[in-house]
């Protein structure tokens, strides 16, 4: 009796690891596997939901086309829960178990942190759309969002040139939100803004009590000067914080607020009709009239069954990310990672405002930024464009560190951050 | 012969090192073979495992102060995140002028946020020992203040489980702030090499994987010994009737610190041999529901008998990263009617499934 | 491809080159005005509404008007301008100028004009000059308000006038201020003084501006001090102010906590169950709202006075059924509960994720609970607050009084106390946990309709507040109502005062901190349960 239960004991737990053991091994070679990093669960699925539609989407359409290299197109679809180190694990199940040859995902910043090591460690493709902060250009990671000098810089400069002199810069604790203002309270440094007129504060993550900091801002703001918001609080916190603007009354004549993290998706979770006239900036906006544009909504509204679902700037950058991935591909004639970052600098494809977006030797993207005014259909009104494309910067010039860095991944420099100063490459894992 | 001793009578907790022995042997080999080879382990896998020892550990330490003292912990991730921190500072400071600045003292963050120096709770964190100390002492520590206080008072119950809580959410909150000095959101990552041994080759990884088996054999060695030493009996018998013991004279407080400290201890050392492994910790591992998931494996696996910690940790956690992978949209309902179902089913969790016959 | 793309654009190239003479009015000037109005260029655009506002047709302000509301529309076909009148049978056109009417439209056949925020202020400005003399007195105040920030001496002669024929006190008070602003910059010191004397004790913001200005650089000594003694009194009563808002904030800060936290002191803290699906449960409360909003799209306020009855039905009848289904199961093993419905809070939340959406959804807001009940320039509450604030308090009423006052409540109390007792006396135990447990979603529920006038509608709602509602029960007291209460606004006011100091992230750690030592003190909470109860 005894033995059988241990034998019993020692199935389970032999069943346990080999179902483990079980590795990979799957087929191979008659498609061309894209991994799709996105959570789908947890805190972040709100946002990146929307975005693993989008790449199952632009796939569906690409194996219309007839797929690529002669071969179809497999999406790999995980979820990684919205658990940073659970975004590592993930990105390398995709490339080691299920060898994809590309990866489209992230969302915030740490998630890419986390799975940077494991793109450079297993040398595989990460396309990265979302707008973030800088200061990194990794040989494996391609950043189809906007850097700071794409989306911060000309939105402050619209607000100046539209008589603002007293500056809040609202953010989320985290890294984005404080880069982006250590360059923006220089920058306006730099344009002759006194200390005393620029109020910087921060908020935990979805934060939702915003009473006491919009009374402040009100404050703030009645000291007689024109005063503007520049809102770099995220996702969830937006909500909340737009409810309590509207209820206490500052109308975006007081005090407008600009903001980069709200975009069509989030205004869709707010009745924006207290709203009207508040901006953001973006390389995109659903409202852009432009013939491609039209196209995507209307594949979009098709692929999704739902003709209500806004797009938005980061399903613009995978847009543009997987053509210009599909180009690369082309150009080759391979889809060895190494192949094809050699091959994606430079290539040019159309963006959705209309223009071409071409990928820079820094691994980022040129974009037209855009200005839009919320309306009452939570819609934008563009009411101010940049003339040209603006060529995304990895490191900020505005940053004491940073400024004498650059990236340029053409042979033969080839390096994510070399010091112009010093003429050392530091950094690299390779 | 004190192995002997410890074991005796715990038929479960022989099997259990009886199988960890055997995969810890069989993984190296099998990863060494050639990738074609049909028993070929990758080195994804052998990580993979590495997490869920660390997992196992942690799950470990919380069905002693559970199972065996009473004590809900639902902030032991504290504990884990805590030995993680501590790991991952000398792996930060192990980057030395390979980070994306170059600067040889200071990690990358605090160049990025314009910190002049090095924080001072920064300093000794170059030395490999000094950080191995830091990640028993400092979830020790805390354990001990958090305790000594809590016994004192003679919080108990959900009041203790609530307290518990308030800390981890506290520190996560802490941790959070960019002001604090240890990167905020964003956590310690990109590390490069652990006592000069790069992160990135199968060595390394298979080191960490066995250093993982043995904490967690030898962790689990030392929590059996105490369990059947006259304090763990003593302890049960807090559990079961807490004045009782009070009455009969015994330092009940003095006791339940002990073991709790010691059992933060082991949460710390699961998380210092967890974030190398992951390559990243950051203040989302102090999330109070990071806790509460603990506790469910432990349920799953079986109460109060430290294997079924341990196979309630590998088991949740091994259909986790399948159901993400296999169920990416629906897996949430099935990890969820797993809980529910274990729970109306499974009364005494996994391992109750052969104990009640042996008690038959 | 390439040819389409070529057409295309030429056809795009063809329609805006006809966008020119897109509007056609009778009216010369007018049609100049609106062409311009129709430029790209925002520049081109304002220019456009000087033109429109220099025109002396007598429709003008209505046009104006019509522009910033978005009222005005027009149409491409028959180039009119017109306004969008709903009627049973669609949207008509009715010519803005003649008042024809064109019939029924499609939405998007209704152009709208664009407009910036540069815009907007300059029509309202416009429109402010004529709204003085408005027959409705909160109008004309509103205007005189608008039009503080950029008075100048030479308007003081125009307010005067008006002045004379005002009737309305508040309005005449209006006047008053805005005159002696206007005087603060006369040559004469004595006439400052005087304006100085006239604008003490007033809260505006643009007169402490203005005060503060002649406090540093007024030329005469006299009207210094004067101005520094006037602006010290008017800053101690913002300070006062600032005060008494502190502690609204606080208030209905603490009045979300306890709505949160009031279903959990039913099924934790009276029936011991550790529900950790409460927060999902508050999550269909909010979810309902929605639903409700979207079947009544024209009716804010009648679906949301709707979805308190029927968000309390839905999550009562849900919490009901975790009882029977689960729950049930486990009396005796209360650690057990929190497994298993954590497991449920996992499968709410992925449900609503795949039934709806896993975006946020909108909820809007009802008119009467926007906006914000200004006391004076420096102090006002915002109404949703408010209600929050007093439905908070309502709905611990009504617990309570059922709890207290109702066969029902005298059954839980009974079976909480002593089931073995309460059983024998003849209470049907099982039937009264399945009521309780109900009672205590439903609540939650009701708290789901509060917090979605607040916050974010989506499946992590019920996860941000699930660990705060347990550190209000526990800091109050397990199975104590009042504890729940107190605990909550106390929570809340602390965090609010200590806000400022420390900021929302340190001032939320200290809480914790504070809860943390506050229960090494009084190991059961604010209000203890006494007697063997208590012992369970």
């Amino acid at each position: 009796m005894k033995l059988a239960n241990k034998l019993r004991q020692l199935s389970i737990a032999v069943s346990t690891v080999a179902a483990l053991g079980i590795a990979c091994a799957a087929n191979a070679a008659d498609t061309i596997k894209v991994g799709i990093l996105h959570s789908l669960s947890g805190t972040m699925a709100i946002s990146e939901t929307t975005l693993k539609d989008t790449m199952l989407m632009l796939i569906e359409e690409q194996n219309k086309k007839g797929g690529l290299l002669g071969k179809k197109l497999e999406p790999v679809v995980v979820d990684p829960a919205s658990n940073w180190p659970l975004f590592a694990e993930k990105a390398r199940e995709l490339i080691a178990k299920d060898k994809v040859a590309v990866v489209f995902g992230c969302w915030t910043s740490v998630s890419r942190k986390s799975v940077l090591p494991v793109f450079e460690e297993l040398n595989s493709l990460l396309f990265y759309p979302v707008q973030y902060e800088g200061e990194e250009s990794s040989k494996n990671v391609f950043y189809t969002g906007a850097a700071p000098n794409q989306q911060a810089i000309p939105a402050v400069d619209y607000l100046m040139g539209r008589g603002v002199k007293r500056w809040v810069l609202a953010g989320t604790d985290y890294v984005y939100p404080r880069t982006t203002n250590k360059i923006l309270e220089a920058y306006l440094k730099a344009k002759g803004v006194a200390a005393d007129d620029i109020m910087i504060n921060y908020t935990p993550f979805g934060h939702s009590d915003w009473q006491s900091i919009v009374a402040d801002i009100k404050k703030f703001g009645s000291a007689g000067k024109k005063t503007a918001v520049v809102s770099t609080i995220n996702g969830d916190a937006n909500v909340p914080f737009y409810k309590e603007l509207g209820n206490q009354g500052i109308s975006a004549e007081n005090i407008p607020v600009i903001a980069f993290s709200v975009g069509e998706e989030e205004l869709s979770g707010i009745d924006t009709k207290p709203l009207v006239g508040h901006l953001a900036a973006w390389n995109y906006f659903m409202s852009v009239e432009s013939p491609e544009n039209d196209t995507f909504i209307e594949a979009w509204h098709k692929f999704i069954k739902n003709d209500k679902r806004v797009t938005n700037d980061p399903m613009e950058a995978h847009y543009i990310g997987f053509n210009m991935w599909v180009e690369a591909v082309k150009k080759a004639g391979t889809t060895d990672s190494d192949a094809v970052a050699e091959a994606i600098m430079g290539v040019a494809v159309p963006n959705l405002s209309g223009g071409f977006s071409a990928m820079m030797p820094n691994h980022h993207i040129t974009k037209p930024v855009l200005i839009g005014e919320i309306q009452d259909d939570g819609q934008f009104q563009i009411v101010s464009q940049t003339p040209g494309l603006v060529a995304g910067d990895a490191w900020s010039d505005y940053l004491p560190g940073s400024k004498d860095l650059i990236a340029d991944w053409r042979k033969p420099l080839a390096c994510g951050n070399y010091n112009v100063k010093t003429a050392k490459c530091s950094g690299q894992n390779y | 012969m004190l192995l002997g001793k410890i074991l005796k009578g715990d038929h479960g907790g022989k099997v259990f090192l009886l199988i960890l022995l055997a995969v810890m042997i069989a993984v190296p080999i099998l990863n060494a073979l050639s990738p074609d080879h049909p028993l070929y382990l990758s080195t994804y896998t052998v990580t993979l495992l590495g997490k869920y020892l660390t997992y196992a550990l942690l799950a470990i330490a919380v069905d002693l102060v559970w199972g065996y003292l009473g004590i809900l912990s639902l902030g032991h991730a504290a504990f884990f995140a805590l030995g993680g921190y501590a790991m991952g500072m000398y792996l930060m400071r192990q980057i030395g002028d390979r980070g994306v600045y170059g600067n040889p003292v200071l990690p990358d963050f605090m160049v990025f946020l314009n910190w002049p120096k090095l924080p001072w709770f920064w300093y000794g964190f170059d030395h490999f020992w000094f950080a191995a100390l830091m990640v028993l002492l400092v979830p020790g520590l805390l354990a001990f203040v958090f305790g000594w206080l809590a016994f004192r008072s003679r919080v108990t119950g959900v009041y203790l489980s609530i307290i518990t809580q308030a800390l981890t959410y506290a520190l996560m909150l802490a941790f959070f702030r960019n002001e604090m000095g240890f990167g905020g959101n964003n956590g310690l990552t990109d590390f490069k090499d652990i006592l000069g041994f790069s992160l990135q080759s199968d060595g390394t990884r298979i080191a960490l994987f066995i250093a993982s088996g043995l904490a967690l054999g030898f962790g689990y060695l030392a929590c059996r010994a105490l369990v059947k030493s006259r304090l763990g009996r003593v302890a049960v018998a807090i559990r079961d009737t807490e004045d009782r013991v009070r009455f009969i004279g015994y330092r009940v407080e003095h006791l339940k610190l002990a073991v709790f400290t010691f059992s933060a201890m082991l949460a710390g050392l699961a998380g210092a041999l967890y974030v190398p492994q992951v390559g990243i910790i950051n203040p989302g591992e102090f999330a109070p529901l990071n806790s509460i998931e603990v506790v469910i494996w432990v349920a799953m696996g079986g109460r109060a008998t430290l294997y079924g910690a341990v196979l309630g940790a590998i088991s949740v956690n091994y259909a986790k990263t399948w159901f993400t992978g296999a169920f990416p949209e629906t897996w949430l309902f099935a990890l969820g009617s797993l809980f529910v179902l274990v729970t109306l089913l499974l009364p005494r969790g996994i391992v109750g499934l052969w104990r009640r016959r042996e008690g038959e | 491809m390439m040819l389409r793309l070529l057409v295309t654009l030429l056809m795009l190239c063809l329609s805006s080159a006809s966008l020119a003479a897109e509007i056609e009015t009778g009216d010369a000037t007018l049609d100049g005005a609106f062409e311009q109005l129709l430029d790209r260029d925002f520049e081109v655009k304002a220019q456009g509404i000087t033109a429109l506002a220099a025109s002396d047709n007598p429709k003008t302000d209505a046009l104006l008007r019509g522009i910033l509301e978005g009222g005005l529309r027009y149409l491409t076909d028959n180039k009119r301008l017109v306004w969008v009148q709903t009627h049973a049978d669609g949207d008509h056109a009715i010519d803005a100028l003649s008042g024809e009417d064109y019939g029924v439209y499609t939405s998007r056949k209704f152009k709208k004009f664009a407009l910036n925020n540069a815009m907007r202020g300059q029509i309202r400005t416009l429109l402010a000059a004529e709204e003085l003399s408005n027959p409705d007195p909160s109008v004309r105040l509103n205007a005189v308000k608008s039009m503080l920030d950029t008075v100048q001496l030479s308007d003081a002669e125009q307010f005067s006038k008006l002045l004379e024929k005002e009737t309305d006190p508040a309005v005449r008070k209006a006047f008053g201020s805005a005159i002696a602003l206007a005087q603060l910059n006369t040559e004469d010191p004595k006439q400052r003084h005087t304006a100085i004397a006239a604008l003490s004790g007033q809260l505006e913001p643009t007169v402490r501006n203005a005060l503060n200005r002649l406090a540093q650089s007024d030329p005469d000594e006299g009207v210094r001090v004067d101005a520094a003694t006037a602006l010290a009194e008017i800053e101690e009563k913002v300070h006062f102010y600032g005060y008494i808002e502190t502690l609204f904030f606080g208030l209905s800060a603490g009045s979300v906590l306890v709505l949160a936290a009031i279903g959990l002191a039913i099924t934790f803290g009276v029936m011991g169950v550790i529900n950790m699906a409460h927060g999902e449960l508050i999550m269909l409360g909010a979810y309902t709202t929605y639903l409700m909003q979207q079947l009544m799209p024209e009716m804010a306020g009648l679906s949301i006075l709707l979805s308190i009855p029927t968000a309390f039905i839905v999550s009562g009848l849900v919490g009901i059924a975790i009882e029977r289904g689960i729950i049930h199961f486990l009396y005796g093993r209360p650690l057990e509960t929190l497994l298993a419905t954590f497991g449920v809070s996992l499968i709410l939340q992925q449900l609503v994720r795949t039934v709806i959406s896993p975006q946020n959804v909108p909820v809007s807001n009802p008119d009467f609970m926007s906006g914000l009940w200004q006391i004076n320039p420096v102090l006002s509450l915002t109404y949703n607050r408010l209600y929050i604030f007093a439905f908070c308090l309502l709905v611990f009423a009504g617990l309570f009084f059922v709890l207290k006052f109702t066969r029902l409540g005298l059954q839980v109390r009974a079976v909480s106390q002593n089931r073995a007792m309460a059983r024998a006396m003849g209470v049907r135990s099982a039937r009264v946990d399945a009521l309780t447990f109900g009672l205590g979603a439903g609540i939650a529920g009701i708290a789901g309709v509060a917090l979605s006038q607040l916050t974010n509608v989506g499946p992590n709602l019920g996860q941000a507040y699930i660990v705060d509602s347990f550190m209000v029960v526990v800091f109050g007291g397990v199975g104590n109502l009042w504890g729940t209460l107190i605990g909550g606004l106390g929570l809340g006011i602390a965090n609010k005062l200590m806000e400022p100091w420390t900021g929302a992230v340190l001032a939320k750690i200290l809480v914790l901190v504070f809860i943390i030592l506050f229960i090494q003190k009084r190991p059961r909470g604010l209000f203890p349960q006494k007697g063997r109860a208590a012992e369970g």
